[in-house]
């Protein structure tokens, strides 16, 4: 054994103290700080009724007040906008209107909780089948649409929205947010970065690293794994051995939380809490949350190869819209001229999506090298001259054939 | 069909250039300057990118109390701070991924991977993201990020730690890559490198850091900060040495060796050119055609295994451009197309003296 570094005990020493610090806050141990409760965390059962405390899987450190009548109202919104956004856009392919589409649907409370739970200037990692989360935090729903239409590969500005662009590679933006956290840490700032991902891309070594690597410089990164039990085909007990995917969290020295990802109060509640710790300094947090993809990965995947339509019955009857409707209805928070409203501004996104998604939009030829570098090399200065040349003579040609 | 700008519109940088630094070493060494190593222009470059602005930021294994394994960031701890120059978690991947991150929020990272070959865990983040996100973006998102790798062989490296691995980056659109050969470029091209908005993988070849060369440190951090855009080096070949009966086309470790060959042919009676490309992308196609127009013989030299290489790309691209100049096929003297091979293995391996030369003699040459 050699002569430890110089400082090491010292390190040692704070890296306890944080932990130590973070637990006698909660009045908990650091253990019970870091493991996620038993269950998931559920505030409203599956007909969307309010489950006494005691059974809303909470522990001593874990309590979770409900959120205000007005911002469930405000989500529930946001969720219906969502269900029709998947719809809308999930047709858009079959009638060719757009490449792809993986839909969320069954999936919007997470969506929709993602972009509600941040602040103005806190950023979100999405991936590609965030766009509701997307949409929801502000961003143009046709730019949102950009990636799935063909047009380009990404949409929108990411710093304007505080966004990341949707990526297709798994995991790999984690690390991004990671970035973004140590970036606002350093200069001082106290901004949040929600990281989202799915239960297949915790497998990935970026996961691993993202988590590390946020642990390790105690940024505020809140963790969100949408885990809706199917990496495409493969099922999530393929995908991983642990108990939880929240207890992946505790081995990086980070807490973890499991939460019902079809209820959008529980999910609201626990989000707020992560991005309010991280925002206290508490460092980085991972919250997964359970739900279902309810149709195929893509339109070019077919969901009934790998899976039973029982299991698929089972989850419609949690689904996410329906709970938080009867939740708001039986609390008067929602009533008809609310639900015609709603109705109403689900349907003026669908418009929105159907009249941009319908517009042709040339592409300009010349973009290909336009954002290569910031400033083009010889090379593709003299790449464009050919292909403006070869335009121009293939215009030629077609203007000689109609004479 | 090919275009080719003239060499004046692309900067290219002169005999007479040459000749001058030539003059200012013989200067140098009249004035009694220092002799000064590749790692200290480096280290130098790295401590006023720190002082010259406060986005720019330092990570990767081991660099912060160790200094690097190569010392290459000694001393930058102490005086930045541990907020500017910081060791990591053991994860490549994490060292790029968390760049973008950064650079995405208004940093310039400048990241160290330990060993060439240590960087292959790192590619899907340089090469899906950093490569692409000023594209994807549609500009909205620059990527002003330095990937520092001590590169190539010639220090008896064990598996793992040798890899000529510069055509995999200059084959990935939206990478800029760098592979200086002198003291003096290793600052100025460093300090260039930070500066550009354009991600950069930045060679260092191993084999030179502690090679010297006496020079005016100061007066040159002085003539970077004057920020003349005429001595920029991306993109910018320079005649190494001036020569009339072939070119030798190098860069980075390969660089020294071509010199030595040239020397060697100049005592055989032959005047032999020798271009240091000094940025793989971007290419001065330029310096190159007109070298080779003048010469009518080419020789490309590089430490990479040659199959679909950097080297293969310069070769098409003479002969594309100096056809009906050349006097002879354009050769390539490169590392086999073997795994980087073990140290006492090396010597057959890595592009050699002779080797340049017997490619030189092949050149057709009449009588």
């Amino acid at each position: 054994m050699g002569t430890p570094p110089i400082g090491a005990d010292a390190r040692e020493e704070d890296r306890a103290a944080y932990l130590d610090e973070t637990a006698r806050k909660f009045g908990i141990s650091v253990e019970d700080y870091l493991l996620p409760t038993d269950g998931s965390i559920r505030i409203l059962d599956e007909t969307g009724a309010l489950r006494p405390v005691g059974e809303q899987g909470t522990a001593p450190g874990h309590e979770y007040p409900l959120p205000e009548a007005g911002d469930l109202l405000e989500a529930y919104e946001a969720l219906v906008v969502g269900r029709r956004v998947n719809d809308q856009n999930s047709a858009l392919v079959r009638q060719g209107r757009m490449a792809v589409y993986p839909s969320s649907h069954g999936q919007e409370a997470c969506q929709v909780a993602a972009a509600l739970c941040l602040g103005a200037d806190d950023w979100m990692f999405p991936t590609y089948r965030d766009s509701v989360a997307v949409m929801t935090k502000g961003i143009d729903p046709v730019e949102t649409m950009t990636l799935f239409r063909g047009d380009w590969h990404g949409g929108y500005d990411p710093k304007k929205y505080k966004v990341g662009i949707q990526s297709t590679p798994l995991t790999t933006q984690l690390l991004h947010g990671v970035g973004v956290a140590h970036a606002a840490k350093l200069r001082g700032e106290d901004t949040v970065v929600l990281a989202m991902c799915g239960d297949g891309a915790t497998s990935e070594g970026d996961f691993h690293e993202a988590l590390n690597f946020a642990a390790v410089f105690k940024l505020p990164v809140v963790f969100f794994v949408q885990n809706n039990q199917y990496a495409i085909s493969v099922p999530l007990a393929h995908q991983t051995a642990a108990p939880s995917l929240a207890h992946k969290a505790v081995g990086y020295g980070m807490a973890g939380e499991r939460v019902d990802g079809n209820d959008l109060v529980a999910l609201l509640a626990v989000l707020r809490r992560a991005v309010r710790l991280a925002r206290d300094g508490h460092g980085p947090l991972l919250v997964e949350a359970h739900t279902y993809r309810m149709q195929a990965h893509t339109n070019a995947d077919d969901a009934t190869r790998y899976r039973q339509d029982a299991e698929v019955q089972e989850w419609l009857a949690k689904d996410p819209v329906t709970r938080m409707r009867a939740y708001l209805r039986s609390e008067s928070v929602l009533d008809d001229a609310g639900e015609a409203r709603i109705a109403e501004a689900a349907e003026a996104m669908a418009t929105r999506l159907r009249d941009g998604l319908n517009e042709d939009v040339a592409p300009d030829p010349e973009d290909l090298f336009r954002y290569v570098f910031t400033e083009p090399t010889t090379q593709l200065q003299e790449q464009r001259a050919r292909l403006v040349d070869e335009l121009a003579r293939d215009a030629a040609t077609e203007t000689e054939g109609t004479r | 069909m090919t275009v080719t700008t003239s060499s004046d519109a692309n900067g290219n940088v002169s005999a007479a250039t040459a000749r001058a630094s030539e003059r200012a070493a013989e200067h140098a060494e009249a004035a009694q300057l220092q002799p000064v190593t590749f790692a200290k222009a480096l280290n130098t470059a790295l401590a006023d990118a720190l002082e010259a602005s406060d986005d720019v930021v330092l990570f990767g294994e081991d660099i912060g109390t160790l200094g690097g394994v190569f010392r290459i960031t000694d001393g930058l701890t102490d005086r930045f701070g541990e907020h500017r120059c910081f060791d990591t978690p053991l994860a490549e991947s994490g060292i790029a991924g968390m760049a973008a991150g950064m650079a995405m929020n208004g940093m310039r990272p400048v990241i160290e991977m330990q060993f060439d070959a240590f960087a292959y865990p790192a590619l899907e983040q340089i090469f899906s993201h950093i490569a692409k996100m000023h594209n994807r973006t549609r500009g909205g998102l620059k990527m002003p990020i330095v990937i520092r790798i001590p590169y190539a062989g010639g220090i008896g490296g064990v598996e793992h730690h040798c890899d000529s691995s510069e055509s995999y980056y200059a084959h990935t659109p939206g990478l800029k890559v760098y592979a200086p050969a002198t003291v003096a470029d290793a600052y100025r091209m460093l300090r260039e490198a930070i500066d550009s908005d354009d991600p950069v993988v930045f060679f260092e070849p191993k084999k030179l850091y502690w090679s010297k060369d006496r020079l005016d440190l100061d007066a040159l951090r002085a003539s970077y900060d004057d920020g003349a855009p005429a001595s920029r080096s991306e993109g910018k070949a320079v005649i190494a040495r001036e020569g009339s009966d072939a070119t030798l086309v190098a860069y980075g470790p390969s660089v020294p060796t071509a010199l030595a060959a040239a020397a060697a042919a100049a005592e055989e009676g032959r005047s032999i050119e020798v271009v240091d490309l000094r940025t793989i992308v971007p290419l001065d196609d330029a310096t190159i055609t007109a070298s080779v127009r003048k010469t009518g013989r080419a020789v490309v030299v590089a430490e990479t295994p040659g199959f679909a290489s950097v080297a293969s790309e310069l070769v098409a691209r003479i002969q594309e451009r100096c056809f009906h100049s050349l006097a002879a096929p354009v050769l390539r003297v490169t590392g086999f197309d073997v795994p980087f091979p073990a140290p006492k293995l090396e010597e057959f391996f890595l592009p050699s003296v002779d080797r340049i030369l017997d490619a030189v003699d092949e050149l057709q040459w009449e009588g």
